[in-house]
């Protein structure tokens, strides 16, 4: 076998698995006050923002890493991680995409996503995150013309202090659990949106994630507030280049719908999700919560769950706005040792509330898919209505999948349902499909594409046809 | 904790224990005082905190019973429409145990204080049970035989006891081919007490176990009550809990298949009001290939009542073929009633059958529109509509007799 050979066998393994050497920026190593000054002042945030900062450490100090989850991983050392890395280009900011580090441009081709490209032809607004800062962020003009913001979120701090000061940490507050507070300490950069009163955002707003750098905590901060009467759609997509330590990641979303918004937040997720072993691979630590604060509002998460070593985030809906609605969907696929313990919370508040959730899990190889969700109607979401499905698919014998709904309905005007199923694919299934000339991994594609259909279907057309591809390729290997 | 150890040291002094059995007592005892009572940190006792519960309702819980003097036995609480074998405890003490009916070499009563059984890790509250009871029976059925006549199992408190805990413990093996009908019927006059409950059954192989717990009395105790099942090949058990009287009653069945072919059913009707608090937890543990399970649970809450049903099923990566279902339903009828569910699954193979359901709500009002549109009033229209829903829970009663027995007692019509 020559080079090249070896060298295409390599890449094989995980599609994306490449690194680009660009030296960083770094914060010492570590956890401490100095640190989040560190931070604060190379962003040159305002004192405000640096207290918020500080306060959120004080109350991380207090708080103790939670254990109760199914996915087990071996104790993360805190102080011995990097809070901030830049790419260091970054110094002096780019005014346009040429003035770009050439090598960072190679690597978003390589992923695919030449930015000009990628966003003019298919009318994306393509805020890329490379590492820890926003490198670029396109069709601004448009969007400005329509009076929405999307920018990072430092710079949303920078130009629109009053509404980052209002929103940031009213949905996860910084006295949120363990993760969440960590973050709200030392986050370092994210997308921030804003869709003023009345405007229907023309396009799809996207955020590509990469981790890069090893070693470094990715601490993203999402902010998104849809004014009344606004509509936006929201898509986050990940890859991330092969790496062998575990790099942690625990990221904040946050949502906010006033009277009669809508949010549709997607995910694809897909990044590395360590060997064939198990070793390596990324902790996919994440809080992604919702408030339906507005009369009639609503918010959507879809999701699919691919790689990362350690899946472990639960998007949430809290419905307190009357006639508000909730919904979850998620396709959640582990292979070899991935884990994953992922669902939903759905709190209804107010009156007439609903809430949807679709649920579906497939583990194959050694992996461990746990679905855990809480429904919670309180005593005054009169007439509010859940419904619940999950179904897990189970490939071969060495791997589990576990269903854990918590249901709480304090409301006699209220009606809840919840059904779940756990099976396989069945011999007859498979027969039919390879009898008409498919091959067993091609037929598994296909039944499992089926079994996912009701969620691949709420994500928006790019997405879906990335999604379907990425359902096939994670489950290469299992059949046979 | 220090009343613990006072009245433990209290009970040793007055009674005869051998020194091995002190021994062993003392192992329980600290291990208990480790833990102490079960609070909602459990993730076993999240919805209901025992240790919360027992400190609103008894003030000073009391945790020494003197069993040297025999109790009356009040023979009209005795059930006289079934000839039935009888097991009778009052207050925590066995008065009496009667099996007129049955073979006389068939069915052994054994005098065993078999407490070395490793079950002391499942909670603080069985090693508090083996720390405290003062007689274990073990009850035996010969091989092949079955019962002629059911076993009814009177669990009887009078005035005499308050703020007391109550520890009572009996063992079951049935041998192979033989079953056994158990009822356990509960008859509180007495209040502010604590019953622990523990039964433990070995199944042979083709052994059936059927038991029926009634509480059904309205009194103010507190009770937990623990079955844990072994279950060999062939083997059925089903049971059946009728959760109403009781303050606050746990119910909690461990079951583990360990033999193909074996089987376990569980239903359970809440029918609650006033305050009370009651909870059904189930682990059906599917260890090996071929083993079925099903669950029903339905319940009715009135004014302020509180239901919790934890279910789970656990499939082993051994169990292929396994069958598994769970379904929750729940009506809630008053504002402030509450219904709450953690229908588990824990799966380890692939080529198993298990699902669950839940839900709950209000009472169909197109239902009731559509009775009273037939001449009923309103009052009517939801009782029918309650009678039917619970019914489909006594149906499952495999027993005819004993199901009669059941619709009776609990007034539910055909």
């Amino acid at each position: 076998m020559d080079n090249r050979e070896k060298e295409i066998e390599n890449l094989k393994d995980y599609k994306y698995g490449f690194s680009t050497d660009i030296e960083n920026t770094r914060a010492p190593k570590g956890l401490n006050e100095e640190v989040i000054k560190f931070i604060s002042n190379i962003k040159k945030e305002p004192q405000w923002m640096l207290d918020f900062r500080l306060k959120a450490f004080e109350r991380f100090k207090l708080l103790k890493e939670p254990d109760w989850q199914k996915p087990k991983y071996p104790k993360i050392d805190y102080q011995d991680l990097y809070y901030y890395s830049a790419p260091k280009s970054m110094d002096d900011k780019p005014k346009s995409l040429d003035e770009l580090d050439p090598k960072l441009l190679e690597t978003y081709k390589k992923l695919g996503i030449p930015l000009q490209e990628q966003a003019r032809l298919n009318g994306i607004a393509v805020d890329a995150v490379f590492d820890s800062v926003s490198v670029a962020t396109t069709f601004k003009d448009e969007l400005t013309k329509k009076g929405i913001i999307f920018c990072s979120i430092s710079e949303a701090i920078q130009k629109h202090p009053d509404l980052v000061k209002k929103y940031l940490g009213s949905v996860i507050p910084i006295t949120d659990h363990f993760f969440a507070t960590l973050n709200s300490a030392v986050f370092t950069d994210g997308s921030f949106v804003y869709i003023p009163e009345g405007v229907k955002c023309p396009m799809e707003l996207s955020t590509y994630f990469r981790i890069n750098a090893s070693e470094t905590g990715q601490f993203e901060r999402t902010l998104i507030i849809a004014d009344k009467r606004s509509y936006v759609s929201y898509l986050e997509g990940c890859t991330a280049p092969m790496r062998d330590e575990n790099q942690l990641h625990a990221a904040n979303v946050e949502l906010v719908a006033l009277d009669d918004a809508e949010i549709k937040y997607s995910t694809v997720q897909n990044w590395y999700p360590g060997d064939k072993d198990g070793k390596g691979g990324i902790y996919n630590f994440v809080t992604k919560r919702g408030l339906c604060k507005g009369k009639n509002s609503k918010i959507s998460w879809t999701q699919v769950e691919t790689g990362s070593a350690i899946t472990w985030k639960y998007p949430s809906c809290i419905l307190k706005g009357d006639n508000s609605v909730g919904e979850f969907y998620s396709i959640a696929i582990t292979n070899n040792h991935q884990k994953a313990d992922t669902g939903t919370k759905m709190i209804h508040l107010g009156k007439n509330t609903k809430s949807k959730i679709i649920s579906k899990g497939i583990s194959a190889g050694h992996s461990d898919m746990t679905y855990r969700g809480l429904v919670d109607i309180s005593s005054k979401a009169n007439n509010s209505n859940n419904y619940t499905q999950c179904d897990s698919l189970l490939m071969g014998n060495k791997c589990g999948a576990h269903t854990v709904p918590y249901i709480k309905n304090k409301n006699s005007k209220s009606n809840i349902a919840h059904e779940a199923t756990t099976s396989k694919i069945s011999e007859e299934q498979l027969h039919y499909c390879q009898q008409r000339g498919l091959n067993s991994e091609e037929a598994v594609g296909l039944i499992v594409n089926g079994f996912c259909k009701e969620v691949l279907q709420q994500l928006p057309m790019e997405f879906a046809v990335e999604a379907q591809k990425l359902v096939g390729i994670s489950l290469e290997g299992s059949v046979g | 904790m220090e009343q613990v150890q006072k009245d433990f040291d209290n009970i040793i002094r007055t009674s005869n224990f051998s020194k091995k059995e002190v021994e062993i007592k003392q192992e329980f005892l600290k291990k208990f005082l480790e833990k102490g009572f079960p609070n909602r940190k459990q993730e076993n006792w999240k919805f209901s905190d025992l240790k919360q519960i027992i400190s609103k309702n008894i003030n000073e819980i009391s945790f020494y019973n003197d069993y040297s003097v025999s109790n009356k036995i009040d023979t009209s609480l005795f059930v006289d429409e079934l000839e039935h074998n009888k097991i009778v405890f009052i207050n925590g003490r066995i008065e009496k145990i009667d099996f007129n009916y049955e073979n006389k070499d068939k069915v052994e009563i054994i005098d065993v204080l078999n407490l070395e059984k490793n079950l002391n890790d499942i909670n603080s509250l069985i090693e508090l049970n083996n720390a405290f009871t003062n007689k274990c029976y073990k009850v035996l059925i010969k091989s092949g035989y079955s019962l002629k006549k059911p076993l009814i199992i009177y669990h009887i408190t009078n005035d005499k006891v308050i703020s007391k805990n109550i520890n009572l413990r009996l063992d079951f093996e049935l041998e192979q081919n033989s079953s056994l009908r158990l009822i356990d019927l509960f008859k509180d006059n007495s209040e502010k007490n604590f019953l622990n409950i523990f039964y433990n059954f070995d199944l042979n192989k083709d052994s059936i176990l059927k038991n029926y717990k009634i509480d059904k009395s309205i009194n103010k105790n507190i009770k937990y009550s623990f079955n844990n099942i072994e279950q060999d090949k062939n083997s059925i058990s089903e049971t059946f809990v009728y959760s109403s009287g009781s303050n606050f009653l746990k119910n909690e069945v461990n079951c583990n298949l360990n033999g193909e072919f074996s089987s376990a059913f569980i239903n359970g009707i809440f029918k609650l009001s006033d305050d009370k608090q009651h909870e059904i937890k189930t682990n059906i543990n599917h260890l090996t290939e071929n083993t079925k399970s099903y669950q029903l649970i339905k319940s009715v809450l009135e004014n302020n009542s509180r239901a919790v049903y934890q279910g789970k099923i656990f499939v082993n990566s051994k169990a292929q073929k396994t069958d598994g279902y769970q379904l929750s339903k729940a009506i809630l009828l008053s504002e402030s009633s509450e219904f709450n569910a953690k229908p588990e699954l824990e799966i380890y193979a692939d080529d198993v059958k298990c699902s669950h359901g839940s839900a709950s709500g209000s009472l169909n009002e197109n239902s009731i529109f559509y009775l009273m549109s037939r001449g009923l009033n309103y009052q009517q229209a939801r009782e029918l509509l309650i009678n039917g829903f619970l019914l489909d829970v006594i149906e499952k009663i495999t027993d005819s007799e004993i199901k009669n027995l059941i619709k009776n007692m609990i007034g539910v019509k055909e």
